[in-house]
């Protein structure tokens, strides 16, 4: 059972039909800031600038461990009561506080003036000062994008970013060749595995947004095809769109059913024949199911719990479910985008509870009637869970680790399975 | 707006947290947006907490704004009440909620809950977390401490413990040598708070002769309170080190009216023996440069120089609350106080200061680690390694013992440094290879490389003063014989002639300059 598919975009007899609830209380979930923790790291000549309080300031130095930066590359411009009370100009602040940076730190290409909950709320215009600050330092090119909590959660962050790139990417000849756009920070190392397995498939020009610098960002047109790799990029996609861009609607490349239904989209819509694409997935297929065979008996027939936190929480269940055989207890995710999921929600068990939203207490509750096996959750969340005997997994990491394509794929299974081994280690 | 890369304190509304999370019974209503939930995991990671902050965040968003937010946090009190059925509940506002202007101590008092609810005015774009903390924790003690029938006389003595926090550097491990102080003195501990109290203990505040003030960012207002409103005095020697412990000793014992000569003659602490042992000569005059919280700055600065015999070259603080007493004690030794929260500032202090131990947070870590420099963590703000599995205490004649083995570990040992200069040109032990206890990486010192054969000609010195036209050079023989000094102190001799140099206008520093130098700064 559970034996990957090599036509994953039909769906399984059965399944499709999920029980969906919404919950609007009490959230636990990080603000959009948080994203700038893997951005600053992907994108190596941007700084991110923070328009905010003391709390955006210590909100991600917690989240970041910031302390082993000697200079990071974020910074929080912290509002003050003289700005509030209006005895200082905002705008006039926020210019010296970016031209004191700038100066300090001439390597930076890219700024982006990140607004937060202060800053929406008293109602500073950061792409006016976005572009007055682009016109007087020269040779940066200064951006703005929310992550305030208010109007973004958690990976939200990374959407209004790569949102706020799209206006500004080159213009594609009309005339161009079609290409492939792969939208959603990745690994590195991830990036260049896909690479790989395309230019296998004969697909030569593959571009990624972001890109590692500044100066590299893809130009795109009405010939730009582009894959989500990642499913929390709604405003990204439609400022794609805008552009004239096309979407291939894929499964997310998690797990090998995933990452081959993600990359058969591409096939499909770059022509590659049957014999082609079979051959540059073969082998990558193979050492995926190689690497989860151990798993499907440590997590097979275990029940799991999502909590939100990441939108990553569909496919991830998809994967756990069809690739591990792990039972789904509840799916929690702070949005459920059911267009950019669809594929996802198809191969999802029939009647899989999902949860969209949060009311943090009663999530609790049922958690803690359920008794999963395992409880993927937020940082907050996890020790307590764990002091009442319930094995847990920080959803956290499931982001900062490299967990898409083939040969990750037996990586994504031990972030699951580790917690449920440790505790079988321990006798104390 | 201030520039901020990194931040010593949080905001205020997270010092109300560490008093509600340390106490029982308490909850904390918080209007705050969606994302100031990751304060949760300050306590549940760092700390490593079994159990959630009692807070119940309102997690209002963009859309919200447009409706009724009030609305939404009168519910998500009324819920709170209802589901953890505290004995009382503090109420107030994160940096955004304070911007739209709720009130929230008013929607709280109009839902007319059937337990004391303690509204908290905390303006996060003033004030921070230690603030925060203090003023929290007062308020909790003027609205619940009552004034309590006295008990007979010839009752055993009686006092409060106030002022560890959760969240707290090393409070869980103070508290226990407090105690242990207190009992040997024959004194009963009434209430701890916040750790471990609930409002109905704050309610028996008053049944104590006296308190006992562990951490004055924290306590200090609330045992002034004390002292106006319940006629309780309170104590000010921070027992930290071995003459803070015998201040604080000799004053706990006049407010209770014991005789400290049980615990001051008692067996104490290993630290004067250990400091006036031989081996610890090799620590005379080393040059320290503290930084921390008021209290933990103020301590360790007395313990290094008076207990250790180290020379302070550098004190400062973030808490800016405390900056006059600070701003003193760095005077008694000669030296201005550095008061930031900017560590960036604090960074350049200690370059100029050039010590040879640090004592500091986890930033003075990070920093004395790109300077080469030894160090260890003596106040908060927290990390998980501050909250260690073992028994930890600053406080008392055990902490005294901790701070000893804290702060001369980090050095290298006596012996070990004579080592060094004895076999410094050998190939396995050259200079270029750092102490091995700070880390594998070899720490670069431009002294370490070997660069000026006898006859090249004079080097320029690194660094030419801003102001002056005078470019320095080092002529052959006196480059050749500073690199004879012994490493630890070579980069101390270099900047002092140049120094030197720079103050006589000499252009070229030669082997006289570089002795002349040595007596003029000589110890």
């Amino acid at each position: 059972m559970n034996a990957p598919l090599t036509t994953p975009l039909a769906p399984a007899p059965g399944c499709g039909a999920i029980d969906l609830h919404r919950e609007d209380g009490q959230r636990a979930v990080f603000c959009g800031l948080t994203g700038i923790v893997w951005l600053h790291r992907k994108i190596r000549d941007a700084f991110f600038l923070v328009v905010g309080s003391r709390t955006c300031a210590h909100l991600i130095q917690s989240a970041a461990g910031v302390m082993i930066f000697a200079e990071p590359r974020f910074a929080t411009a912290i509002i003050d009561e003289r700005d509030l009370a209006g005895l200082a100009d905002c705008n006039d602040e926020l210019d010296r506080v970016a031209a004191r940076l700038i100066e300090r730190r001439p390597d930076i290409k890219l700024l982006f003036l990140v607004g937060s909950c202060p800053s929406e709320v008293i109602k500073l215009d950061l792409s006016r000062a976005a572009q007055r600050l682009t016109a007087k330092l020269g040779s940066v090119k200064v951006l703005n994008y929310s992550g305030s909590g208010i109007e973004t959660t958690f990976t939200e962050g990374e959407d209004a970013c790569l949102a706020a790139l799209v206006p500004d990417l080159p213009r594609e000849a009309p005339e161009a060749a079609p290409s492939l756009l792969v939208v959603g920070a990745l690994a590195d190392v991830v990036e260049d595995q896909f690479l790989r397995i395309f230019s296998a498939m004969g697909i030569a020009d593959v571009r990624f947004l972001p890109a590692r610098n500044a100066a590299a960002m893809p130009a795109v047109g009405r010939n730009t095809r582009y894959l989500l790799a990642q499913p929390f990029l709604t405003g990204t996609a439609r400022a794609l769109d805008e552009r004239g861009a096309k979407r291939l609607a894929a499964p997310f490349p998690l797990g090998a059913e995933g990452t081959t239904g993600w990359l058969a989209a591409a096939a499909e819509a770059f022509a590659v024949p049957q014999a082609t694409f079979e051959a540059a997935t073969a082998a990558g297929r193979a050492r995926a199911e190689t690497a989860l065979g151990p798993y499907r008996e440590k997590l097979g027939g275990k029940r799991v719990f999502f909590f939100p936190d990441s939108q990553l929480e569909v496919p991830l269940s998809r994967f756990l479910a069809r690739e591990v055989g792990a039972e789904l207890v509840e799916v929690g995710t702070p949005y459920l985008h059911r267009a950019h999921l669809a594929a996802e929600i198809d191969l999802l068990p029939e009647g899989t509870r999902v949860t969209e939203g949060q009311s943090l207490d009663d999530q609790l509750d049922r958690c803690r009637a359920a008794r999963p096996d395992l409880t993927v959750c937020g940082l907050g969340l996890a020790n307590p869970l764990e002091a009442e005997g319930l094995a847990t997994k920080w959803s956290i990491e499931l982001l900062f680790t490299p967990v898409q394509g083939y040969d990750q794929a037996g990586d994504l299974a031990e972030l699951f399975a580790r917690p449920l081994g440790r505790r079988a280690l321990l006798e104390v | 707006m201030q520039l901020t890369l990194w931040t010593y304190e949080g905001p205020p509304h997270i010092g109300a947290m560490r008093v509600a999370t340390a106490m029982k019974g308490l909850h904390y209503v918080l209007h705050a947006p969606q994302g100031d939930t990751y304060a949760d995991l300050l306590f549940t990671m760092i700390e490593r907490r079994d159990h959630r902050p009692p807070v119940t965040y309102t997690t209002f968003r963009a859309q919200d704004l447009g409706r009724d937010t009030a609305e939404l946090f009168k519910t998500a009190c009324a819920q709170a009440h209802a589901r953890f059925q505290p004995q009382a509940m503090i109420v107030g506002a994160s940096c955004t909620a304070e911007l739209i202007q709720d009130d929230p101590g008013g929607l709280a008092k109009a839902l007319d809950l059937p337990i004391p609810v303690i509204p908290l005015e905390l303006p996060a774009y003033q004030k921070k977390e230690n603030w925060g903390a203090s003023e929290t924790f007062y308020r909790l003690v003027r609205a619940l401490a009552a004034p309590v029938e006295k008990r007979p006389a010839g009752s055993r003595p009686l006092c409060n413990i106030l002022g560890p926090t959760a969240l707290g550097f090393r409070h869980r491990d103070d508290l226990i040598e407090i105690k242990r102080i207190l009992s040997e003195l024959g004194i009963d501990v009434n209430v701890v708070a916040p750790m471990g109290a609930s409002p109905a203990d704050l309610a028996r505040l008053g049944a104590a002769d006296f308190n006992v003030v562990m951490y004055p960012e924290t306590a200090r207002a609330a045992a002034e309170h004390l002292k106006r409103a319940l006629k309780q005095p309170h104590t000010k020697e921070i027992p930290i080190g071995v003459g803070g412990t015998r201040a604080f000793v000799a004053e706990v014992a006049a407010l209770a009216g014991v005789d400290p000569a049980p615990v001051l003659e008692g067996e104490g602490s290993r630290l004067p023996w250990y400091s006036r042992s031989v081996d610890s000569t090799y620590l005379t005059g080393k040059r320290v440069f503290v930084f921390g919280d008021a209290t933990h700055a103020l301590g360790l600065a007395r313990v290094a120089t008076k207990e250790l015999g180290f020379k302070l070259v550098g004190l400062g603080t973030y808490t800016r609350e405390f900056a006059r007493e600070v701003r003193a004690e760095a005077e008694a030794h000669g030296i201005e106080a550095t008061i930031s929260d900017d560590y960036l500032d604090v960074e350049a202090a200690i370059r100029a200061a050039a010590p040879e131990l640090v004592l500091g947070t986890q930033m003075e870590r990070h920093v004395a680690k790109r300077l080469g420099l030894p160090c260890a963590v003596i106040s908060a703000p927290v990390h998980v390694q501050d909250f260690p599995a073992r028994h930890s205490p600053q406080m008392g004649f055990e902490g005294a013992n901790v701070l000893f083995d804290t702060l001369v570990h980090p050095l290298m040992m006596g012996l070990e440094e004579h080592l060094l200069g004895m076999f410094r040109e050998d190939p396995e032990f050259h200079d270029g290879v750092g102490p091995s206890h700070l880390g594998a990486s070899p720490v670069v010192r431009p002294e370490a490389v070997e660069r000026v054969p006898a006859s090249s000609p004079p080097t320029p010195a690194p660094v030419s003063d801003s102001s002056g036209a005078i470019v320095l050079n080092w002529a052959p023989d006196a480059e050749k014989e500073l690199r004879k000094i012994p490493f630890f102190v070579r980069g101390k001799a270099r900047s002092n002639t140049e120094k030197f140099a720079r103050e006589r206008r000499l252009p070229l520093i030669t082997l006289e300059t570089l002795y002349d130098a040595k007596a003029h700064f000589g110890r």
